[in-house]
């Protein structure tokens, strides 16, 4: 993986849409991995139960997925320096599984710190998911 | 019992240490559909001037979350955890969580306010290692408000 450049970046440049498929089985790996264990995330009929449609994705599973795409694109998680959202709507996740989509716009670069602020837009079944998902990342 | 502005302002002492291992940042990091060998290659990892491997960017709320619990489970903050969900979620990173770490957070609770029946609670968690900052995790929580809220 190759460390992106604050030269070769400039408002306005994007990437993806990157397709993310989530099953149930992600969300199980998803809760061991964060100690998160709400069943809302794994048991159907209690998620129904609580006047949720299905299953829904952990809020921060989608945002882990979007930090995963921002990071790849600068070239290392470790270029990630800030990084926040609002979880606006569920990712419903039915027993076939789901897909969220995953873009991303460069807002500003900063040519003195070589910062740059990247906007994620986060959609499943055609909804926004994430709202004000902004990572600042360091290039190099 | 309604959500308790009381605890507006006030400061945990520290938890933890929390220790981070190799296994939990790879379990987390297929689990975010990372593939970045900075999360699973030690020599990559130090190639890269870390001492191990590195914890995906958003892996620093479980520990915060561990630090939360101080204060949401306390019977008298009046939060029902039943009813809460994630409304706000940031991270400030002064260096990567490593593989290795042993991480203590201290919890304050920035704010409580109301809304539409709601609560809104934001926490902030400040992560250090051997003292030196290595994050700054800010989490708002909604607790919806019920029948007779």
């Amino acid at each position: 993986m190759s460390i992106r450049t604050a030269a070769e970046t400039r408002a306005g440049d994007t990437f993806g849409p990157q397709t993310v498929p989530v099953a149930r089985e992600t969300l199980v790996a998803y809760a061991d991995a964060s100690g998160d264990q709400n069943p809302i995330h794994q048991d159907e009929e209690f998620a129904k139960g609580v006047g949720l449609p299905d299953v829904i994705a952990h809020g921060m599973w989608t945002m882990g997925a979007a930090g995963s795409a921002v990071s790849a694109w600068a070239g290392g998680a470790d270029r990630v320096v800030e990084f926040g959202t609002r979880f606006t709507k569920p990712v419903v996740v039915p027993a076939g599984g789901a897909q969220v989509e995953i873009s991303g716009t460069v807002k500003s670069v900063d040519p003195e710190t070589r910062r740059a602020v990247v906007d994620l837009t986060v959609t499943a079944a055609g909804d926004k998911v994430l709202g004000r998902c902004l990572a600042t990342v360091q290039l190099d | 019992m309604p959500v308790n502005a009381d605890f507006q302002g006030r400061s945990y002492p520290p938890s933890g240490p929390y220790a981070v291992s190799a296994a939990g940042i790879a379990a987390f990091a297929d689990a975010v559909g990372s593939d970045d060998p900075l999360h699973h290659d030690p020599e990559v990892a130090r190639a890269a001037g870390h001492a191990d491997v590195i914890a995906p960017p958003t892996f620093a709320v479980t520990l915060a979350q561990r630090c939360d619990a101080a204060y949401v489970q306390d019977p008298d903050s009046g939060i029902d955890y039943s009813r809460v969900v994630h409304g706000e979620q940031r991270f400030v990173h002064h260096r990567p969580i490593t593989a290795g770490d042993e991480v203590l957070g201290t919890l304050t609770v920035d704010s409580i306010r109301s809304a539409g029946g709601h609560s809104m609670i934001t926490t902030r968690t400040e992560l250090t290692v051997e003292g030196e900052p290595v994050c700054t995790s800010t989490s708002t929580i909604v607790v919806r408000g019920g029948e007779g809220a």
